[in-house]
């Protein structure tokens, strides 16, 4: 807890997102995204954590996060993703999805792609809930229950799934290139495979009895079919696609909404889940077979972000631990990463050594030396 | 009528000119003011069509002053938690440490802004946010004389320490002192005595003592002068509160030194050298000569810390009073009015808490200071059970003030809910009227408002929360999310309604809408007798799908015969046994189908009372007829093959 960073920003903070990094050049990432929600003007902004060539890196001081630029966002940003190194995808509480692009010579923000009311009613505002992008394909669903497929360079709609879900979807996320995954209210998995052209999904995971609405959830980096989700109840589930309708294992994790779950995207052992409750957590499955940790997963990823794909075919053969974990024999470890806090965790973003959190205490929480 | 304790401020309405009538609805941190339509005879101009929002508050709008608002909130939610049952003992530095992070909250804002004051290019933010500044710095002023003499509540002795603190803390190092020091020689600067008579005032010896030492290096000759004011400042005593001294001791000791100085002023060791002479004035505690650097002073109070230092170091709290008074009378010019800080600090002196809190509360246009302040002297056992007439008590009802104005704010409503949870007695109330206003753009922020209802067992507002978004649903055609809201209100009445309108599509359509949901229901189920119904209904389809048809006859059946269904649905159910009855195999036992007939019997009679008052056109009626005929038909054809089975069997 000694090197957490915090900065009180005068907006309650709904999204924070790392800018991806080349996997040559081996570095922190160092520039963030982070939108706001339930102001009066909502923002985009983007904020430096000061890499270059600091001269406090060994002591663990270094100064707070600097704002580089802002830009007004019409609504409440409900999701928010790179496409590439300057653009993000941002999604609105008006059903808006909009690009903007982040000049980093002059720190300005324009927008460069928008598409007003891609999510809506007939005589309402639908929001936008979730949107997943593999540049240079977009995917967004929203409380209307559609899923809607953009082109980051095309203007028009590339393809619609009307009544996808009788319910609001949560969160989407990409299982693989054709493949995308989603959560509903009403505690399902979707699945949809976008090379055929029905609309229906093409298998639908549940959760037994309860119907607990699920918000968000993350897929494995290197093995697609291990799926993590995190639900109203605040419990972590951990699904293996390939094999039944029901979770793999149920842990329980929060005592409120979980908003966000992320593996680590180098290291998949290790897990970060966000909480309404206030509270930040990190798991970590401690691998105890013989087996190095570098056979557990291929680690040269292009990109080292949840928005690009893992290369397909990571060692599957590989039992992963996520799947053998057994929480009952301590395997399983969590610690608490925030300070005591009250208000809502409502988004977190891992990448490299670094991770940093939006709170509804209007604060944004950056730790630079995560143990992973 | 209570008097008021000042002239209430006056507002000018941009459009009311004078003869214009005003009314005025109260909101729970403004007023909304509107004209109304009164004409006077002859007039004829037409009303003005605009609705004013006053406000008193507007500081809450202010982007820095927010952190300052966060910030707390997170103190204040640890202060709430610490036990009550700790020992008072251990408590003390609980709360200091407490109040040192309230302060130092306020001083992190106070840089903030004055930097924006410092840089801002555009002159009325500057200015706006250099009167914010200098608000701040009043507080803080403020608060830590409370500190001080409240919590902390120093004994004789570390008392006075800890007053010189306050002021030191207060009047830092300015502008001059840094510009002699930073001089290429500081002793022959002009401003060089007054530096040095600074640190004499405040206390600051040890300083002093080595800006002396630069201007003895300067004169040779007064070599021996300057090392007797050395030695002099070098002996004074301060109280040390963790030492073995006794007080007493101190005071001896003290009084000691205080004669040597004052024999130095009376066989003229200084006479030679009229800075040196004044500064052992000063140290003898002259009035006189310390009235005479006012402009050095500054300030009445720190008049008070330095004559206290030099006159009465072993001063006791009851005794503060009376100084702090004359001090303030000898300082101030006798016409002028004391200022509002003069007067909350008096107040502090003498120890009466509810004036300092009363005077905060109408000096300062908003609630944070004083509801903080409040809550944690409450929280030390300061504040007498004073009980108002109106509300609870004092530290609830500022709290629940300052809470109500943050709730009318779009973002920071949500810090208003810890605080109103700290309000024992009207906490809830105010949070269950002011929860249910709270608009809601988004599932997401309506799941967070549910959720701070859930916790606290505020069923109504769920329930109504629910409904809300139910009907936004419903209105959107979302009929899957509306049953989903309902469901987790437990609202079977709307829950029921949407099954109607679930069954309505069905029967138009002929299929279902919504499949993963109905599907999926589960014990919610039976939050309604219409939704389980449709949930059993949607299964004997799945099960004709799935070709389970005895499964599905049963299920059917059932659904008449244990009255689920509703009457108006029961043709539709006997139609939906046609194919079965059809079937080559023998589907209904006799006995089922025997229960059949009587179901289609019940409905046929019961609908023979009901259709001679109904004008329905002929051709549906004949459809009606002829429904019924084949039912009759299939089920007397199904009873024999049954009965022939059943027989054939047994035998």
């Amino acid at each position: 807890m000694a090197c957490v960073n915090a900065k009180y920003v005068s907006q309650k903070i709904s999204k924070t997102r790392w800018r991806p990094v080349s996997h040559s050049s081996l570095q922190q990432p160092d520039i963030f995204a982070a939108g706001s929600w339930d102001n009066e003007d909502n923002k985009i902004s983007f904020w430096s954590i000061g890499n270059y060539g600091d001269l406090g890196m060994e002591d663990g001081f270094e100064g707070e996060p600097q704002l580089l630029c802002e830009h007004k966002h019409d609504g409440d940003v409900l999701d928010l993703q790179f496409l590439d190194q300057d653009r993000i995808v941002t999604a609105s509480s008006t059903g808006a999805v909009n690009i903007f692009r982040h000049h980093h010579n002059s720190q300005t923000i324009s927008v460069s792609q928008h598409w007003p009311r891609a999510h809506s009613y007939p005589c309402d505002n639908a929001p936008c809930t979730g949107v997943v992008c593999s540049s240079p394909e977009i995917v967004t669903v929203g409380e209307d229950g559609k899923i809607i497929v953009f082109r980051a360079d095309h203007e028009g709609i590339t393809r619609v799934i009307e009544n996808a879900d009788s319910s609001t979807i949560h969160a989407v996320t990409y299982l693989r290139t054709t493949e995308i995954l989603t959560v509903n209210s009403i505690g399902q998995l979707k699945l949809w495979d976008f090379r055929q052209q029905s609309n229906t999904p093409s298998q639908i995971l549940s959760l037994s009895g309860d119907r607990v609405p699920l918000h968000c959830v993350d897929r494995h980096p290197n093995q697609q079919h291990i799926v993590a989700t995190g639900g109203q109840d605040g419990m972590l589930c951990v699904w293996d696609v390939r094999q039944g309708n029901t979770p793999f294992s149920l842990m329980e994790a929060h005592s409120a909404e979980m908003w966000e779950v992320h593996f680590h995207p180098s290291n998949p052992d290790h897990l970060f889940t966000c909480s309404e409750d206030g509270s930040l957590l990190h798991w970590e499955t401690s691998s105890q077979s013989d087996m190095p940790s570098f056979l557990q997963g291929g680690r040269n990823n292009s990109m080292l972000s949840r928005s690009a794909m893992a290369p397909a075919g990571g060692n599957q053969s590989l039992i992963n631990t996520w799947l053998s974990g057994d929480s009952s024999k301590g395997r399983l470890e969590t610690s608490h990463m925030l300070p005591s806090q009250t208000l809502s965790v409502n988004s977190l973003d891992v990448l490299g050594q670094c991770l940093v959190c939006g709170t509804d205490g209007e604060a944004i929480f950056v730790n630079r030396q995560v143990s992973v | 009528m209570e008097e008021v304790d000042v002239e209430p401020a006056v507002t000018n309405i941009p459009s009311a000119s004078a003869g214009k009538h005003l009314g005025f609805a109260w909101g729970p941190g403004d007023i909304l003011v509107y004209e109304t339509l009164y004409k006077r005879s002859g007039a004829s101009q037409s009303g003005y069509p605009f609705i004013h929002e006053v406000r008193k508050d507007e500081d809450i709008y202010s982007p820095i002053l927010r952190k300052l608002f966060n910030e707390s909130h997170h103190i204040f939610v640890g202060l709430q938690t610490i036990k009550e049952d700790l020992p008072s003992k251990n408590k003390k530095p609980q709360f200091v440490s407490i109040s040192k992070n309230y302060r130092s909250v306020i001083r992190a804002c106070m840089e903030e802004l004055r930097q924006v004051a410092v840089s801002s290019k555009d002159a009325e933010e500057a200015m706006q946010s250099g009167n914010q500044v200098s608000i701040l710095l009043a507080i803080e002023l403020i608060w830590n004389l409370c500190e001080v003499l409240f919590i902390e509540a120093a004994p004789a002795g570390s008392l006075l320490l800890h007053l010189l603190d306050w002021v030191r803390l207060h009047k830092p190092v300015d502008e001059k002192t840094r510009e002699v020091l930073q001089s290429e020689s500081p002793a022959e600067h002009h401003d060089y005595w007054d530096v040095v008579l600074g640190y004499v005032l405040q206390g600051r010896l040890e300083e002093a003592r080595q800006m002396l030492m630069k201007q003895a290096t300067l004169q040779p000759a007064a070599r021996s002068m300057f090392k007797l004011m050395d030695t002099l400042l070098s002996k004074m005593p301060f109280y040390d509160p963790s030492g073995t001294q006794t007080l007493t001791e101190f005071d001896v000791k003290w009084r000691h030194w205080h004669e040597e100085v004052d024999r130095c002023l009376q066989d003229n060791s200084f006479a030679s050298n009229q800075h040196l002479e004044l500064i052992c004035k000063i140290l003898v505690g002259d009035e006189d000569t310390l009235l005479e650097h006012k402009e050095l002073l500054s300030t009445w109070y720190h008049f008070l810390v330095t004559r206290l230092l030099f006159c009465h170091p072993t001063v006791k709290p009851v005794e503060l009073h009376f100084y702090a008074q004359s001090c303030m009378t000898m300082f101030l010019d006798p016409r002028s009015v004391p200022e509002p800080l003069d007067s909350i600090l008096l107040a502090a002196f003498e120890f009466d808490i509810h004036q300092v809190i009363k005077d905060c509360s109408i000096a300062l246009n908003n609630w944070w200071f004083v509801a903080h302040l409040t809550d944690l002297l409450d929280h030390c056992k300061l504040l007498q059970s004073h009980n108002l007439h109106f509300g609870s008590n004092l530290r609830e009802f500022l709290l629940l003030e300052y809470a109500s104005g943050l709730f009318t704010h779009h973002s920071l409503w949500q810090l208003a809910v810890d605080y109103f949870d700290h309000c024992p007695e009207f906490g809830r109330v105010y949070l269950e009227l002011q929860i249910e206003r709270v608009p809601l753009d988004t599932e997401r922020k309506a799941l967070k408002v549910l959720r701070i209802c859930e916790q606290r067992q505020m069923s109504e507002q769920v329930r109504s929360i629910c409904k809300i978004m139910a009907m936004r649903a419903l209105r959107n055609n979302r009929l899957g999310s509306a049953l989903s809201w309902s469901i987790r209100a437990k609202d079977a009445a709307f829950a029921t309604l949407i099954s109607e309108k679930f069954l309505q599509d069905y029967c138009n359509r002929g299929t279902f809408s919504d499949l993963d949901l109905i599907d999926n229901l589960g014990p919610a189920m039976l939050l309604s007798d219409r939704l389980t119904f449709l949930g059993k209904y949607r299964e004997f389809h799945k099960l004709y799908g799935e070709k389970h048809f005895g499964e599905a006859a049963k299920l059917l059946l059932s659904l008449m015969t244990a009255k689920i269904a509703p009457r108006s649905f029961w043709m539709t159910l006997l139609t939906d046994a046609l194919p079965l009855l059809e079937q080559k195999e023998v589907i209904f036992s006799a006995e089922q189908t025997h229960e059949l007939m009587f179901c289609l019997e019940e409905l046929t009679s019961s609908l023979n009372t009901i259709t001679p008052g109904t004008d329905r056109p002929m051709q549906e009626e004949d459809i009606e007829v002829t429904k019924v005929e084949l039912l009759r038909l299939a089920l007397a054809r199904n009873l024999a093959m049954a009965i022939v089975k059943e027989g054939t069997v047994e035998a």
